[in-house]
């Protein structure tokens, strides 16, 4: 026997009428508008919890870290009525023979039909073995998960992209899930950012169970709806970019003044992901309304792309329409004089406009 | 092996049955443990492994140092933010820089809150099923729960039958899904489980509340650092300026609003540390109170570095809050100084760890280290080296080195810190302290025990949501006294630094005492080397075949069902394990990772 979030939610007492709201915001939290709340109710009403077995390679747990951060919906929610997330060595209350049973048994019982969800990423040194699980590399266990699973997410920067064991010189061989070699193919979506936003996380499995299928992916794998547009194109001090005024030194009167932070390293102008609209914590802040520069943790790589204080000198002078599959994660390889002439062409402007006086 | 006696004085003997727990689960990263039981049930051996390495000194070599905060920040996510303090702390060590005093407030206050959350976190979801039983909650009287509740957290709202009764039927609908998540193939009929249907009712209650009120206490650090997980820090002091009433305060990271908002935080996690937590505590401690195993090296040998420094730049022991020593042969009457730079003080060990040195019989000091992976089972190893049946201790068994204090295994950790208070007579601590053991009516020796660490991380937490207090109003009286600095940055242009320099930082993280040793030369990394907690806590046996905490505190425990390992689990996870933590090590000249052979 099974039961739907719909019923589930109902017997905690709330009113249909609170259920549509939720739907409605819900909706309106994955920037989908009122005619789809509907749609998220019937799917809500009439679904079991989809089986997720949630396996931890190399990692920190920062990403289920920023999971149970999720204000809207509450993690909670997510894993008493959204998902069965019947395998996760951090949370469960089995350890050792009778955890890895439960992997057998979802493969038994739900085999092509449940989610795999990936914290982190497979060594390839060390035979394999600077990860054991249950005496065998992790490799094994995740190759045998996926080669059962309906689809891959890939948590984080770890397992989309490596991450920080993957920085130079990645001794133990990190190696992110969508390169790992024989890897069943499944369909694999990238959810990166060393953590993700929480809202981010649980919206995607959220969309994922409402639509009964993926979010549209860019051509790097990640959801459009979250990582389409850079931190710079809609950062609330993106007018002081425009306008040449820049923080030049931490808590100097330009960082009191909240100023642009491109010139104390910013990676906004090159890194895609929600920041700057989704916001943190509930929608709280962002690092680059905290003063410090973003250091571009959801870009490929982005640990060996220099000092996180070094300004970017390859900004290309790109309006906010381009798009992560015309920029790519390249942006910040490309070596040019673009930064400086985006930062110039704004100056030009600014100096136009007041009549030639600055 | 025939019965041997450790140097620190555990009988080890592996004649009995031996029981394997691998993957050992709610903890951070990844772990083995093994024991041999006896024809009572009674652990008589006890080996743990860790199973887990990044190798992120190795990666730190040649980087910026004002950048290796983000890098360690990654070591760990559960403890995210303390490595980064450290770092910064360990930087401005080698340079000497000194911070602003709102940077140390501003500081002080994202720790206390880390240390607020992990504790809180660790024992509803990470812990509270070693002793709370969900599906016992179903037999549970919703109102004489609801009695249960005023009667032992009064002041908590939430304490109607009727809200009781509506978690249970949540509960129930979904345990009669068959869709168990995450209690799946619990141990829930293992006779270890001592509380009556409602006090595991409360405490799932519990579990979940605290699921909710959990992302809040970290908001602290959204505002101060920007997000969470893995807020942002600076060398010299903090990124966030603070700008109260002048132009553009509106857009400026500290304002008047955003205090606010820290100030509700605050005062919200004093309310559910002390009317949630506690009473917790003291309601399930007074059902296993005579449950006392696992007290291990607690009351041997304790070792803490100290953290939250009252003035800013000021780290020796009178100027920091929480406190520092080691007590050394199980002696509370004599609290040793620990001086971090003293090389005969903590160094490591690694003939039981896959790495080798050139002279294993010696430790080194961090500043001093030796790494190079060696991946070798030993010939008593049943299994092959990608599918281990069963480990050899008496030759490798662990991704973990051996720190030793003037060559003693140390605990670590909130009890560490409790004992090492409670001996110096630190009043808060006493008072806390005594105010639990005459509540639970036990004597002092309870507190060297699996519970006892279980009790000491919850005093902690509610030490820490009054010094949260603290420092916000210390932060904002140094504001009104015309002080709004919060970073030092003359020292932050590469250009402005010594040839060659070497520093060491310190926290007192969660789980226990850490610390970082640097040494930068031209501007960049060349040398890095984390100990961590775990490192103390997990670390395999030593050349004179003493054994760590991990190990000693399963020593002697009576297990209910060899097969179900409830006691271990309960014991293991009284430390708060954090295995990415504690897997980290590179060498003075940084030299390139050799080759890891298996054999």
């Amino acid at each position: 026997m099974t039961e739907t979030f719909y019923e589930v939610m109902r017997r905690q007492g709330i009113t249909r009428r609170s259920f549509l709201k939720y739907c409605s915001l819900t909706a309106a939290s994955l920037g989908l508008g009122p005619s789809f709340a509907p749609q998220i109710a019937h799917a809500m009403e009439t679904k079991p919890r989809i089986p997720v077995l949630w396996l931890h390679g190399l990692e920190c747990t920062c990403c289920s870290e920023s999971f149970i951060r999720s204000a809207h919906p509450l993690a909670k929610d997510v894993i008493l009525s959204m998902i069965s997330l019947d395998y996760d060595d951090t949370i469960m209350a089995a350890a050792g023979q009778q955890a890895e049973a439960i992997v057998e048994e979802t493969i038994r019982k739900y085999d092509g039909n449940f989610i795999l969800a990936c914290e982190g990423n497979p060594p390839l040194n060390q035979e394999g073995m600077s990860c054991i699980i249950a005496g065998k590399p992790y490799l094994e266990q995740l190759k045998h998960a996926a080669s059962h699973c309906k689809a891959i997410i890939s948590w984080g920067s770890c397992a989309s992209w490596g991450c920080v064991q993957a920085a130079r010189p990645n001794p133990t061989r990190a190696t992110p899930i969508h390169l790992v070699p024989g890897l069943a193919q499944k369909p694999i979506i990238k959810v990166p950012g060393c953590p993700p936003i929480a809202e981010v996380m649980t919206a995607v499995i959220t969309y994922i169970l409402t639509f009964d299928k993926f979010p549209e992916l860019d051509r790097q794998g990640r959801p459009k709806m979250f990582y389409s547009q850079r931190i710079h194109d809609k950062c609330y001090r993106r007018p002081h970019f425009d306008a040449g005024q820049f923080v030049e030194a931490f808590d100097d009167e330009g960082a009191r003044k909240g100023y642009c932070l491109y010139k104390v390293g910013c990676k906004g102008p090159t890194t895609y992901n929600a920041c700057s609209t989704v916001r943190w914590n509930g929608g709280l802040s962002f690092p680059i309304q905290a003063g410090h520069p973003c250091i571009g943790c959801s870009e490929d790589g982005f640990w060996d792309k220099g000092s996180f204080y070094d300004r970017l000198t390859d900004i290309h002078g790109f309006g906010i329409e381009a798009n992560a599959d015309e920029i790519g994660g390249k942006a910040a390889l490309v070596v040019g004089a673009a930064a400086a002439a985006h930062a110039a062409v704004s100056a030009v402007k600014r100096a136009r406009s007041k009549g030639g006086n600055e | 092996m025939p019965a041997i006696k450790t140097p620190n004085g555990f009988n080890l003997d592996d004649s009995g049955k031996r029981v394997v727990v691998d993957p050992v689960t709610r903890i951070e990263g990844h772990m083995r443990c093994e024991v041999n039981v006896d024809a009572n049930n009674f652990i008589r051996n006890a080996v743990s492994t860790g199973t887990m390495w990044r190798g992120l000194e190795v990666i730190l070599k040649g980087r910026d140092p004002r950048d290796a905060w983000a890098f360690v920040q990654r070591i760990c996510g559960v403890c995210t933010g303390t490595h980064a303090l450290t770092s910064v702390r360990a930087v401005e060590d080698a340079l000497k820089i000194n911070i602003p005093e709102n940077a140390n407030s501003i500081r002080n206050i994202m720790q206390l809150s880390l240390q607020i959350h992990d504790h809180l976190v660790h024992f509803y979801h990470l812990h509270a099923l070693d002793w709370v039983n969900p599906v016992n909650a179903l037999k549970a009287d919703p109102k004489a729960t609801s009695i249960l509740q005023m009667k032992t957290g009064p002041n908590h709202p939430k304490s109607s039958p009727g809200y009781f009764r509506d978690v249970q039927n949540r509960l129930k609908k979904f345990v009669e899904s068959g869709q168990l998540g995450p209690f799946k193939n619990g141990y829930w009929t293992n006779p270890a489980y001592l509380l009556p249907p409602e006090a595991d009712l409360m405490a799932v209650t519990h579990y979940l509340e605290a699921l909710d009120f959990q992302k809040e206490i970290m908001t602290t650090r959204t505002i101060f650092g920007g997000k969470d997980t893995h807020p942002n820090w600076l060398v010299g002091g903090v990124p966030c300026a603070i700008n109260m009433d002048g132009d553009l305060a509106a857009g400026a990271p500290i304002n008047m609003e955003r205090l606010n908002y820290v100030a509700g935080v605050i005062d919200r996690s004093v309310d559910f540390i002390e009317n949630v937590y506690i009473p917790d505590i003291i309601a399930i401690g007074s059902f296993y109170k005579g449950w006392l195993y696992g007290g291990g090296l607690s009351g041997k040998s304790v070792l803490a570095y100290g953290d939250i420094p009252d003035r800013a730049n000021d780290y020796s022991p009178k100027n920091l809050m929480m406190p520092s020593g080691a007590i050394i042969n199980g002696n509370l009457k004599e609290v040793l100084p620990v001086d971090l730079r003293d090389p005969a003080q903590v160094q490591e060990f690694v003939p039981h760890s896959w790495y080798a040195y050139p002279d294993e019989k010696k430790g080194l000091h961090p500043w001093d280290g030796i790494t190079e992976p060696n991946y070798k089972l030993g010939a008593k190893t049943k299994g092959t080296s990608t599918n281990i049946q069963q480990l050899d201790e008496s030759a490798k068994y662990s991704w973990i080195k051996a720190p030793r204090w003037r060559g003693h295994a140390m605990e670590v950790g909130p009890l560490a810190r409790y004992v090492v208070g409670y001996a110096q007579g630190h009043p808060e601590i006493k008072e806390q302290v005594d105010k639990t053991l005459s509540a639970l009516g036990v004597p002092l020796e309870a507190l060297f025990s699996t519970l006892g660490r279980t009790a000491a991380r919850a005093l902690e937490a509610q030490w820490a949501v009054h010094k949260q207090k603290y420092f916000f109003k210390k932060l904002v009286a140094n504001i009104k006294a015309g002080d709004s600095s919060t970073a030092n940055t003359e020292k932050f242009d590469p250009k402005t630094w010594p040839k060659e320099v070497k520093g060491v930082g310190f926290t007192e993280a969660p789980r226990g005492a850490l610390a970082h040793w640097i040494r930068i030369k031209e501007t960049k990394i060349d040398n890095y080397q984390c100990v961590v907690p775990t490192t103390w806590n997990g670390s395999p046996r030593d050349n004179e075949g003493n054994i760590g905490a991990f190990e000693a505190s399963l020593m002697n425990t009576k297990v209910e069902r060899a097969e179900e390992p409830v006691e271990i689990l309960r014991t293991l996870h009284s430390f708060d394990p954090c295995l990415a933590c504690s897997t980290h090590v590179m060498g003075p000249d940084g030299e390139e990772m050799a080759v890891v052979k298996v054999r």
